[in-house]
């Protein structure tokens, strides 16, 4: 291995004005379809809203395309595009915009999302043509990539955490597509609350980083810091004075929850003179002051060329913030920011270590990984290309692609990445030997999913990113290619899952069997596939990593143990993949009736891929259009397969078949019968298209110890992953020279060839033509306990239901006894006594209060029949009155006279 | 039987209090006054001092029968005698426009009107009933009151008289004032008689249904 | 004494005034109190016009004679109105009798 070292520097940014384009076009397209796609499929029918769905997909994919090619005319130290929208919030020193940014990482993520996100929008086109909420299906499959685009591309967390929140509800979405099955509901509410765990951690995560870079509101806290003056800056000289006197009042006043205080005082002694007048006060203040230094730097972050020029002399401030960018220069480039939050504490753990350990939790959700990872396998009861799309290329490598975006955060704590890495290896081998004795065929697929996830973590957890990217994107393509293989078998099989009733398929759909067949090579880790060159390259990595630890713990010896669990994860990789495919595509076809008694028989197989009955109903009214297009994708030739009943065409069948039963199928006698047929040409193409890219990837991930260069992703990504440089030196054997490296390298690649082939050969020899069947039975006689246990999947899900389900749901009932009779209670109570105080009250009001309101009333009223006495309204009275006055007023002048 | 003892009560405390007020003014103002001002000498008295007497004589007994009579027709012959008096006193006050005035207005036309009304609103035979007296003695307390305290004021005053002017006819220097000195009041005068001309026809007029 | 000046026209005017003012206070017949007013106003105009001829000298009494005499006339004629429709609304002109507005 050669690394070149770089001269850490900012990032330079260049701006560009169209990346808002990429997530544009999938939300034009989302929103319209779902405005109008109800309307548009019935007037003009399904081409339409195909049409608008895979041009705006298209559309991306070209944008992206565009960025590329311009950050490939960069130089490799400034691919970074970035394009500011609006500003979200700013509070304090914090700024947050809503912009984007697209460096080596999050491009080829963007390649991947947008170039297989395409290609499943086409393959969607045949595999979902039955559908009659077609527009719905293509508005969210459209919904989902904006959202996935805007997780990649956002230039900051709270962009980020919109995507992941947003694929969160995409996904939900599409596996409860069809609602009215209350088991797929269930499984979309299951990926949806199972994530929120997962979610809650990455929220804490990010919040403790935040705090840890001295975000911290509390009024302990800010006491010490001067009010925020936005034009700090402009009067540097007066602001470095001012604290510089903070430096010395800190260590008189007592800062209560300071993490930093440690620092502070480190600081403090390194008051260096090499920094600038401005920064010096700020050093000394250690953690607490790092944010005046944001400030007063704050024009510099603006204006980069300004400060790249005087790059030596410019120390990066440090302070909180939630952009990507900004965190990796402070984090990165010396600053004392890093030595800050590595001095934090918190609870007794190193921050860093707790804030790597969260920020996982988060990945744990969205990338399925143990424990975290149950709703994935449930997920396939969404239809197959959101599975391929969603459940394997591209949402599940989101927490993947966190851990590699944040490499420079894990980097510095060797804790959380072997936290990191020993779930990924667990999760792998775990999940690996569930895929073993699965019969559905997605569910296979769906832990094989958990189990290169896995892979993907040691990857990213031993520090080696690049190559956890490297089998991200590898996976992305072979995965997409098997998923979407596994949809067109279960079309051909008219909606059967079950592998058991397939079998000999590669007579009749011969496309779909040679893709599957190079897919599973390239999962299974042979050379003439990209999956060995990703694999390989992690085990190997995870081997030669001596710098892990668990929990503050150094544990050299953890490299080599994830590589041994690896190795068996491997091989049981190769083994159920190949099993997969002997089961489906070789030996005899089995669908038809003889099976019928089985067919449900695996507890945890999603039922059949049906349509309810209501919307068969709509779809029965569609009439003769549909028939039409049905006609169109192959299913015309339904007739021919033998259905019993006369007059059954395509949709009277199927709304018979659902009305009655959720697999009626076998009543149909001869359904199965009848011969499975090769997948419409919008599917196929797309499985060629997969697997031809599933080879041509693997020559961005040539080892180096084939050719003495790095490979070609890996030179790609080295300034985004810069964190790799910084642990390179842990990845050699003691005492090795480069040469004996390569040797050794290239021992392991024949380990990992090796184990490969073990696993094949046992499928092969096990499943291989259907023909050991009644030795395979009396095995699973002989270990039936062990088997029962795998099969079941560990009963992780019945331990989940015992522990999480059952506590919560028993902690909710005894809130919900705590709300009824305590609660209640008091709430009564309070009632009750606010009823007393209100009789009280009208009582009062009755007697008192009205009481001098008549009184006062019924006084006036005995004024006024009083008063009306002399208000005769007779002349004469007051006449008399008048010269009454008039006399006074004589009798008063003359005696004052 | 209450309302009557009431009602005598009252007549007793205004009585009292009339009485007493006689009783102060005359001895606390009206004796030193008259005191003070001894009368002047008296002149010897010529025939026009004797119509003077006459006519107020009849003036004041037209007045007190319109006060005093039972019957509203002779109410409204006392009020023409006491009318007639005045109009003499204006010719012997040299005022001869206001004189004839008087007659044509007030002889020829208010009492006209006023007898008029009469008519219509009484049965001749029962002018009785329709001029009952309230409480007599209220007036005569009235009348001891007022009479008094003017007589006092008319006779005590030290009027500031000075020569008399010749008698000269008044209607050129009336029609004169009127036309230039009191032409605001004039032109008020005659707005307020059209708006009694208008008013009185709308109050007076039968109400004519709409049927 | 005898010989006629000033205090025997107020003299007169004193005793009309008062002979109205019982007429006034003491009738119930509506034109009765109207009579009452039309002496008090006679009793007014004689001081008036004495005041002209005794004090003052030139016409102004005698202006102020005139309008007063032409607002009683003005003062008969609508009381009269008013107390025929009196008589019209309540068969009397009994002033105690017109009370409605009492009530």
């Amino acid at each position: 291995m050669t690394h070149e070292t770089h001269e850490l520097a900012r990032v330079a940014v260049t701006h560009v004005g169209y990346l808002w384009l990429i997530p544009l076009f999938p939300a034009v397209g989302a929103l319209w379809n779902a405005l109008f796609g109800w309307k548009l499929q019935k007037v003009l029918g399904k081409k339409a809203v195909h049409t608008v769905a895979v041009t705006a997909m298209f559309a991306a994919f070209a944008v992206a395309l565009r960025a590329f090619i311009q950050m490939k005319a960069l130089p490799a130290e400034e691919r970074f595009l970035q394009d500011t929208l609006w500003n979200l919030l700013t509070a304090g020193r914090l700024r947050v915009d809503f912009a984007f940014a697209l460096d080596q990482l999050s491009m080829m993520m963007v390649l991947i999302i947008t170039f297989i996100g395409s290609l499943i929008h086409v393959f969607s086109i045949g595999y979902m043509a039955d559908e009659p909420s077609y527009w719905r299906f293509f508005s969210y499959l459209n919904l989902f990539v904006f959202a996935m685009l805007l997780l990649v591309m956002g230039d900051n967390f709270a962009v980020m955490f919109f995507g992941w929140e947003g694929v969160g509800l995409a996904s939900y979405l599409l596996i409860s597509f069809w609602y009215t099955d209350r088991e797929k509901a269930a499984a979309g509410m299951k990926a949806f609350v199972v994530n929120r765990f997962g979610d809650f951690g990455f929220l804490a995560g990010l919040f403790l980083l935040f705090w840890g870079l001295g975000g911290a509101w509390d009024s302990a806290r800010s006491s010490v810091l001067p009010t925020y003056v936005a034009d700090a800056s402009r009067a540097p000289l007066a602001y470095a004075a001012n604290a510089a006197q903070h430096a010395q009042a800190v260590p008189l006043i007592p800062v209560a929850p300071a993490p930093a205080h440690e620092a502070a005082a480190e600081g403090h002694g390194e008051a260096a003179p090499e920094h600038g007048a401005l920064a010096e006060g700020a050093e000394g203040h250690g953690e607490a002051a790092e944010g005046h230094a944001a400030e007063a730097a704050a024009p510099a972050h603006e204006g980069h060329a300004v400060a790249a020029a005087e790059a030596e002399a410019v120390k990066v401030a440090g302070g909180p913030t939630m952009n990507f960018r900004e965190l990796r220069d402070e984090l990165v480039l010396n600053t004392g920011v890093k030595e800050g939050l590595l001095g934090q504490k918190f609870w007794g753990v190193s921050l860093l270590t707790l804030v790597g350990m969260l920020l996982f939790i988060g990945a744990m959700g969205k990338s399925a990984q143990l424990p975290l990872y149950v709703w994935l396998p449930d997920a396939m009861a969404g239809p197959t290309p959101v599975s391929a799309l969603i459940h394997a290329a591209t949402m599940v490598t989101a927490g993947v692609y966190m851990v590699a975006r944040l490499n420079f955060v894990f980097s510095l704590s060797p804790s959380a990445m072997g936290w990191v890495a020993l779930i990924g290896a667990i999760t792998a081998l775990f999940s690996a030997s569930i895929g073993f004795f699965q019969y559905d065929i997605k569910k296979v697929l769906a832990y094989s999913t958990v189990s290169q996830l896995g892979f993907m973590f040691i990857g990213v957890g031993i520090g080696s990113y690049w190559a956890g990217v490297y089998h991200l994107l590898t996976h992305a393509f072979f995965k997409a290619t098997l998923f979407l293989g596994s949809g067109s078998v279960i079309l051909g099989c008219h909606h059967e899952q079950d592998m058991r009733k397939m079998g000999g398929l590669k007579k009749f759909m011969p496309i779909t069997r040679w893709t599957y067949l190079y897919a599973c090579i390239a999962i299974a880790g042979f050379p003439i596939a990209n999956g060995f060159y990703s694999k390989d390259e992690i085990l190997w990595k995870a081997f030669t990593s001596r710098h892990l630890a668990l929990f503050g713990t150094p544990t050299p010896w953890l490299g080599p143990a994830i590589y041994v669990i690896g190795i068996i994860a491997a091989t049981g990789t190769a083994f159920y993949m190949y099993r997969s495919y002997y089961m489906t595509f070789t030996g005899e076809y089995r669908g038809g009736e003889g099976h019928h008694a089985t067919h449900n028989e695996d507890p945890h197989s999603a039922a059949a891929t049906h349509k309810s009955p209501t919307s068969i109903d709509a779809q029965c009214s569609d009439g003769a259009a549909h028939v039409a297009d049905a006609g169109a994708h192959g299913h015309g030739g339904h007739d021919a397969h033998g259905h019993a009943a006369p007059g059954h065409d395509d949709h009277s069948h199927g709304a018979a078949a659902h009305d009655e039963e959720d697999d009626a199928h076998g009543a149909h006698g001869g359904h199965h019968g009848g011969t499975p047929h090769e997948s419409p040409w919008q599917m196929t193409i797309v499985l060629a298209t997969l697997a031809i890219g599933s080879g041509l990837t693997l020559f961005l991930g040539i080892p180096t110890a084939w050719t003495g260069k790095a490979p070609l992703l890996e030179h790609w990504l080295e300034p985004v992953v810069v964190a790799t440089n910084d642990v390179a030196s842990r990845f050699s054997l003691m005492g090795g020279s480069e040469h004996a490296n390569h040797q050794m390298e290239l021992l392991f690649q024949g380990i990992g060839v090796a184990v490969a082939f073990i696993g094949w050969l046992a499928a092969r020899a096990l499943y291989k033509d259907n023909k050991h069947e009644a030795a395979l039975t009396a095995n699973i006689e002989r270990f039936k306990g062990i088997w029962t246990v795998v099969y079941n999947k560990y009963f992780v899900d019945e331990l989940y239901a015992k522990t999480v389900v059952a506590g919560s749901m028993g902690w909710a009932r005894v809130c919900s006894w705590f709300d009824a009779n305590v609660v209640d209670a008091i709430v009564n109570l309070a009632g009750t006594v606010t009823r007393a105080f209100s009789n009280l009250d009208a009582a009062i009001d009755k007697y008192v209060v009205d009481g001098l309101v008549n009184a006062v009333a019924d006084g006036t009223g005995a004024l006024g029949t009083g008063l009306r006495r002399f208000q005769t309204g007779r002349i004469q009275t007051y006449l008399y009155g008048a010269l009454g006055g008039a006399l006074v007023v004589v009798l008063i002048n003359f005696l004052i006279k | 039987m209450k309302s009557n003892l009431g009602k005598l009560a009252v007549w007793v405390v205004a009585s009292a209090l009339v009485i007493g007020f006689l009783v102060v003014m005359s001895g606390r103002a009206l004796l030193p006054a008259v005191d003070a001002n001894p009368p002047p000498a008296a002149g010897a008295a010529g025939l026009p001092d004797l119509l003077f007497y006459a006519l107020a004589a009849l003036t004041v007994g037209g007045a007190a029968g319109v006060a005093l009579s039972r019957n509203i027709l002779w109410s409204a012959i006392g009020l023409l005698f006491a009318l007639l008096g005045v109009g003499g006193l204006y010719v012997m006050l040299s005022a001869d426009f206001l004189a004839i005035a008087q007659l044509l207005i007030y002889i020829g036309g208010v009492l006209t009107l006023i007898l008029f009304a009469v008519m219509l609103t009484n049965r001749i035979a029962d002018v009785n009933v329709s001029n009952v007296s309230a409480g007599l003695y209220g007036g005569v307390l009235i009348f001891v009151a007022v009479v008094p305290v003017l007589l006092t004021v008319a006779l005590v005053t030290p009027w500031n008289i000075g020569a008399l002017p010749a008698v000269a006819y008044t209607t050129e220097p009336l029609g004169n004032a009127l036309l230039t000195r009191w032409i605001l009041p004039f032109e008020v005068a005659s707005l307020i008689l059209l708006a009694t001309l208008i008013g009185a026809i709308v109050i007076a007029r039968k109400e004519i249904k709409a049927d | 004494m005898l010989q006629v000046s000033l205090p025997h026209f107020l003299v007169v005017g004193a005793l009309l005034f008062a002979l109205g003012l019982v007429t006034v206070s003491t009738r119930r017949n509506a034109v009765g109190v109207l009579m009452g007013v039309e002496l008090l106003l006679n009793a007014a105009n004689v001081n008036f016009v004495a005041f002209n001829r005794y004090v003052i000298g030139d016409v102004s009494g005698q202006v102020f004679g005139l309008f007063v005499i032409v607002l009683a006339a003005a003062e008969a004629a609508v009381g009269l109105a008013i107390v025929l429709a009196i008589f019209q609304t309540f068969k009397t002109i009994d002033v105690r009798e017109a009370d409605l507005m009492r009530e």
